[in-house]
């Protein structure tokens, strides 16, 4: 009787249409209740995408690669997602010339604590030198993050998970954390929460202020590029 | 569209086969980047390169389209987390930790830098003013 309801899962579970079909399904309902919640950070559609996917292979017993084979299609379109973070930098130029010196002196200063006081604070508590180099791209966004921890032969897909977190947590705490220090000029605190905690940053700051949005978005596109020289640089620094 | 995404795979395509070919320690699509932002301002300052997909906003209905989305793009490396599951039952709270620590020092970092530096040049040039 279960017979051929069973082979045909044997069947669909081996095609990329299913993991692919799975994935954009999981988003849309995630990202959907993030909209209901007026995008509230602990709604993250990324984050509950991943961890809803990650127990649906777990439970039907379905290997990461062959999830990945459906999957890869979505994985494929980071890189020219990258390449396209040039746009939003391209039509804020005005702009990014009127803060330039401001931006350039806040990107490198929090560029280089970004990724010095995780590497060094990951290194206090004893975590593993794997685990260190994962963490140590978190605050760009994730497709180059990614791309980075490919570089340095640690694991994207803590990197990922490592993003993502971080992401979260900026987002959760920029707005109380500024209010608290009296800090009100929108362009640092969308500069800070883009650099900090990247496209999810930059997506809670669009929702506080118009400005901060637009430097949050700033933020992110430079970040992407002064992290990917810096990174590999302080791990020689920092590591031996 | 077909043509917007073609300027834009084909900046990556360029930004890969230089990081591989030279061997540069930078992600290939954020050299595409890079090279996307010349191009753009490069057809501003020569109008003989306004033409086809730069002369119109085909580039910019693409990119809007692949950053509108971005949140998806992540999801299946995330998923990868499956393959790390001991890494995160042995470590997780100290990742936690250590990225929560580290996200809060950069955000007070950062904004305390944008405004020195804002302030400083405020100062600046009202003292050249004067």
């Amino acid at each position: 009787m279960t017979q051929p309801p069973f082979s045909l899962w044997v069947y669909l579970s081996q095609t990329p249409l299913l993991w692919l079909t799975i994935t954009l399904l999981v988003y849309a309902a995630a990202d959907a209740v993030s909209r209901a919640t007026h995008r509230h950070p602990l709604a993250n559609p990324v984050l509950h995408s991943i961890w809803i996917l990650a127990a649906f292979l777990w439970l039907t017993g379905t290997r990461y690669e062959t999830y990945f084979s459906g999957a890869q299609f979505v994985h494929f379109l980071l890189g020219p997602a990258t390449v396209a973070l040039a746009i939003p930098l391209y039509e804020n130029r005005k702009a990014v010339m009127s803060a330039i010196f401001p931006m350039l002196a806040a990107l490198v200063v929090g560029s280089v604590s970004a990724i010095g006081s995780v590497v060094l604070l990951a290194e206090a508590l004893g975590l593993p030198r794997n685990v260190v180099l994962s963490l140590a791209p978190k605050s760009v966004t994730a497709g180059v993050a990614m791309g980075i921890s490919e570089s340095l032969s640690a694991s994207p897909a803590l990197t990922a998970v490592a993003t993502v977190l971080t992401g979260i947590m900026g987002a959760i705490v920029v707005t109380p954390m500024m209010n608290r220090l009296g800090i009100t000029d929108f362009r640092a605190r969308g500069f800070a929460a883009g650099l900090a905690s990247h496209g999810i940053g930059t997506a809670r700051a669009f929702q506080v202020d118009e400005v901060a949005g637009v430097f949050a978005g700033i933020a992110m596109s430079l970040n992407a590029l002064v992290t990917s020289l810096l990174v590999p640089l302080a791990v020689t620094l920092l590591l031996r | 569209m077909i043509a917007g995404l073609c300027v834009i795979l084909i900046c990556q395509l360029a930004g890969e086969a230089i990081v591989r070919g030279l061997g540069v320690p930078v992600p290939g699509p954020v050299l595409g980047l890079l090279f996307m932002l010349l191009l753009l301002l490069l057809r501003d300052r020569f109008p003989s390169l306004a033409f086809g997909p730069l002369k119109d906003d085909a580039i910019v209905g693409v990119a809007r389209g692949l950053l509108a989305n971005l949140s998806l793009l992540f999801i299946p490396a995330g998923v990868g987390i499956i393959q790390l599951i001991n890494v995160l039952l042995e470590h997780g709270w100290a990742i936690v930790f250590a990225l929560a620590v580290s996200v809060i020092a950069t955000l007070f970092i950062t904004a305390g830098t944008f405004l020195i530096v804002s302030k400083l040049m405020k100062r600046r040039d009202a003292g050249g003013a004067s």
